[in-house]
């Protein structure tokens, strides 16, 4: 990491914890014991936005959990945090995602009955069609599961899952199904993407495209955060 | 009649709303356990003499079905419909019945088929998954379930129009368990299989209980009296359903690519 670039992000020093120019995540005293074991103690973190931010650490080290509980999927013992200055302790988990901070599962949850399209159509948001009595009615929703459709196999043709859209996700390999996953969070088009080891059993070449694509998530101005253990990896894209 | 019809089918979204608000949050399998234990439990309160003004106590109630029967269009009389004679009001409530199933399966199919139905089907494969898409699951689950008790008040409804006869001893665990049969008999997640799998269930206990009351008349059965058949035909049910499930575990309609990748 250059210097320049460091500062260009940090605010003062660069040390753990300390404050960002402009953060899309700010979280302070956050803990979550499970009995005696101290899983996650963060004094404070705060996520740059427009940039990628790795989270890294040894196994155990409380970086999934620290995820479960940003997206409302874990109720911390202490702590606060928001997002884009909202505060965000205590408020479900679909309410999270909705406000546009969506993530991803370490262990992949394709929903493996659904075809990989109908996957990716899911990850989209206000779909009028959604609703119980509209959905009686095509006509009010036909024209936006149109544009949803139509983006989810752009998105899919990107991730070069197209040729799949009309499988079970359950007939994708794991490394396929850590691709679709990362596509369907993005149908939302998300402020902030949470990526839980996305890189875990993906294979090397399909892994370079991978990287360029969310260098390009950040140029369209998405943040991210992800947890990787590949070192490589993270230095090759991560800004902080 | 409207109002009892509007009533019965208020109190079933009512109730599965009650229902709902507790178990839903928790696993399937606690839905399922509260749900048998709640129907024994109404069926005891209705069947104590404290409500008997209103529910007739245990003898429940009858003959209630008149208003219903003005509406007949078809004129009285008897009807020979090739293998068997009917009359006016059995004509009817088999056409009313009917039309309710047709209508009933319609709607389910629109509704599976729109956004609505994928997201319910993205729930029963991870709840979580859907949850981090920002989808309410619980809203869409009280939703299905407020559904499902609907559907089952307007077959109960028709239930009762046909013997015009409504006692809470119908309505015991044997009955859930039958409803289960029929089901799985129809295939699981399906919208013709319900339908079908009733029709082949029933027919099928009163095919066994006719054949084996003649072989029994016949003396073929000598270990069997007329008045056991009754039993030794929910046994054959249970060995169909046995065979049935190891043999073709996705019933009638259920789809075999679907049930593949169970697990």
């Amino acid at each position: 990491m250059a210097n320049a670039q460091v500062e260009a992000i940090a605010k003062g020093a660069a040390e753990p914890g300390c404050a960002k120019v402009d953060p899309i995540l700010v979280a302070s005293n956050v803990t979550r014991q499970f009995g005696g074991n101290k899983a996650v103690d963060v004094a404070h973190l705060e996520i740059p936005r427009g940039k990628i931010t790795a989270l890294i650490g040894p196994n155990g080290a409380g970086k999934t959990t620290l995820f479960n509980l940003l997206t409302g999927f874990d109720k911390p013992n202490t702590g606060s945090w928001t997002f884009q200055g909202k505060d965000l302790a205590g408020i479900a988990p679909y309410k999270v995602a909705r406000l546009g901070m969506v993530r991803t599962f370490q262990l992949t949850k394709a929903l493996s009955l659904l075809t990989v399209l109908d996957n990716m159509r899911l990850g989209a948001q206000d779909n009028p069609g959604e609703k119980f009595f509209a959905s009686f009615v095509r006509p009010l929703w036909a024209k936006k599961e149109a544009q949803i459709t139509e983006r989810a196999n752009a998105l899919l043709a990107r991730f070069k899952l197209d040729a799949k859209s009309e499988d079970y996700a359950a007939a994708l390999s794991g490394g396929q199904r850590k691709l679709l996953e990362m596509a369907r969070a993005l149908m939302s088009d998300p402020k902030l993407v949470m990526l839980d080891e996305p890189m875990a059993g993906v294979n090397p070449a399909l892994t370079q495209s991978l990287l360029e694509h969310i260098k390009g998530l950040k140029e369209n101005g998405t943040t991210v955060l992800f947890v990787e253990h590949d070192m490589h990896m993270v230095r090759h894209i991560s800004d902080w | 009649m409207w109002g009892s019809f509007g009533f019965g089918i208020a109190c079933s979204a009512a109730f599965a709303l009650i229902l709902g608000i507790p178990t839903l949050r928790l696993r399937a399998d606690y839905l399922a356990i509260v749900t048998i234990a709640a129907a024994q439990a109404l069926y005891f309160a209705f069947g104590t003499s404290q409500f008997a003004a209103i529910t007739g106590g245990s003898n429940g109630l009858s003959q209630f079905g008149e208003d219903f029967y003005r509406y007949n269009p078809i004129p009285e009389g008897r009807y020979d419909l090739g293998i068997i004679t009917l009359s006016q009001d059995e004509i009817w409530i088999r056409v009313v019945a009917w039309g309710l199933v047709i209508l009933v399966a319609v709607l389910l199919v629109i509704l599976t088929r729109s956004p609505w139905g994928r997201t319910l089907k993205g729930i029963r494969e991870d709840e979580d998954a859907v949850r981090s898409l920002g989808k309410n699951v619980f809203a869409y689950k009280m939703q299905s379930l407020v559904l499902g008790g609907v559907i089952g008040a307007l077959g109960g409804i028709v239930f009762t129009l046909a013997s015009q006869t409504n006692q809470p001893s119908t309505w015991v665990s044997n009955f859930t368990f039958m409803t289960w049969t029929v089901l799985l008999l129809g295939g699981a997640a399906t919208i013709l299989g319900p339908v079908v799998g009733s029709a082949v269930f029933f027919a099928f206990l009163m095919l066994t209980q006719g054949l084996l009351e003649g072989m029994v008349n016949l003396g073929w059965l000598p270990f069997l009296d007329v008045a056991q058949v009754g039993q030794i035909r929910y046994l054959l049910v249970g060995l169909f359903l046995m065979v049935l499930v190891i043999f073709r575990p996705q019933g009638f309609f259920g789809n075999k690519k679907e049930m593949q990748f169970n697990g």
